[in-house]
């Protein structure tokens, strides 16, 4: 597309949709929301970049490699703070048994593994959302050439 | 003629159904059996278990973690098999149309 009007507006507003997404997910564990809400809400931030700027400025951004790399990390960030309770205390997924710092009630850096777990969903589900609609986009776009 | 014992049958089966359905339990009453002693036992220990503020984060990833987990797996497989069905290999084109 190439509207003016449009990509400076987008241009703009993509920043706030992002630093809203991160803050979703960082407050999970405090307030309404949580990884799969912030999550989207930032994969919804880049499909809107590649709507407006085209697929080829948008994989420079969010290259597949990075996509790969975020797809299985989110996976094996969950396990791999399973197997650490594994080792801790011999039960998968332990929180609070597993040497976890539940930290003052309502803080930021509360609430065990809650945190970190939201975070891998958060980036698990952003990138889910973006290379799904890479590769929707893309096929009409090697057709169209 | 063939349609009568169809439409008996379907009238049948929505009787069944609406009787069921009436003689459902309401969700707004106290006694109502989903309010049992495992959302008692979330609401008294979730602070204490796992100190977040939020009991539905503490729900999901702390007392239902395996349920969590598997479904980021889950996502992990959906994208897997989208991409392998969608994702054009540039050389496997090429010989398509040669």
């Amino acid at each position: 597309m190439d509207d003016k009007l449009l990509k400076t507006i987008t241009r703009l507003v993509i920043p706030f949709i992002e630093v809203y997404g991160i803050f979703i997910i960082l407050n999970g564990h405090l307030s309404p929301g949580g990884g799969f809400s912030g999550g989207a809400l930032l994969g919804t931030s880049l499909i809107l970049y590649t709507l407006v700027f085209g697929v080829k400025k948008s994989e420079k951004k969010f290259s597949p490699r990075v996509s790969v790399i975020l797809e299985s990390g989110g996976v094996l960030l969950i396990i791999g703070v399973g197997i650490f309770g594994m080792i801790m205390t011999g039960f998968f997924l332990s929180n609070k048994a597993a040497g976890f710092n539940i930290g003052e009630f309502g803080s930021l850096f509360s609430g065990g593994f809650i945190p970190l777990l939201m975070i891998a969903i958060g980036l698990k589900v952003a990138s889910t959302f973006i290379t799904l609609f890479h590769s929707v986009i893309e096929e009409d776009y090697h057709e169209s050439v | 003629m063939k349609k009568i014992p169809v439409i008996l049958l379907m009238v049948s089966l929505f009787l069944v159904l609406s009787y069921y359905v009436v003689s459902m339990p309401s969700t707004s009453e106290v006694t109502s059996p989903s309010y049992n002693e495992t959302v008692l036992y979330y609401i008294e220990n979730a602070k204490e278990e796992t100190g977040a503020k939020n009991i539905v984060a503490a729900i999901l990833t702390d007392y239902r973690r395996f349920d969590t987990m598997v479904e980021t797996i889950v996502l992990f497989t959906a994208i897997i098999a989208v991409v392998s069905v969608l994702k054009i290999d540039p050389g496997e084109k090429e010989e398509d149309h040669g």
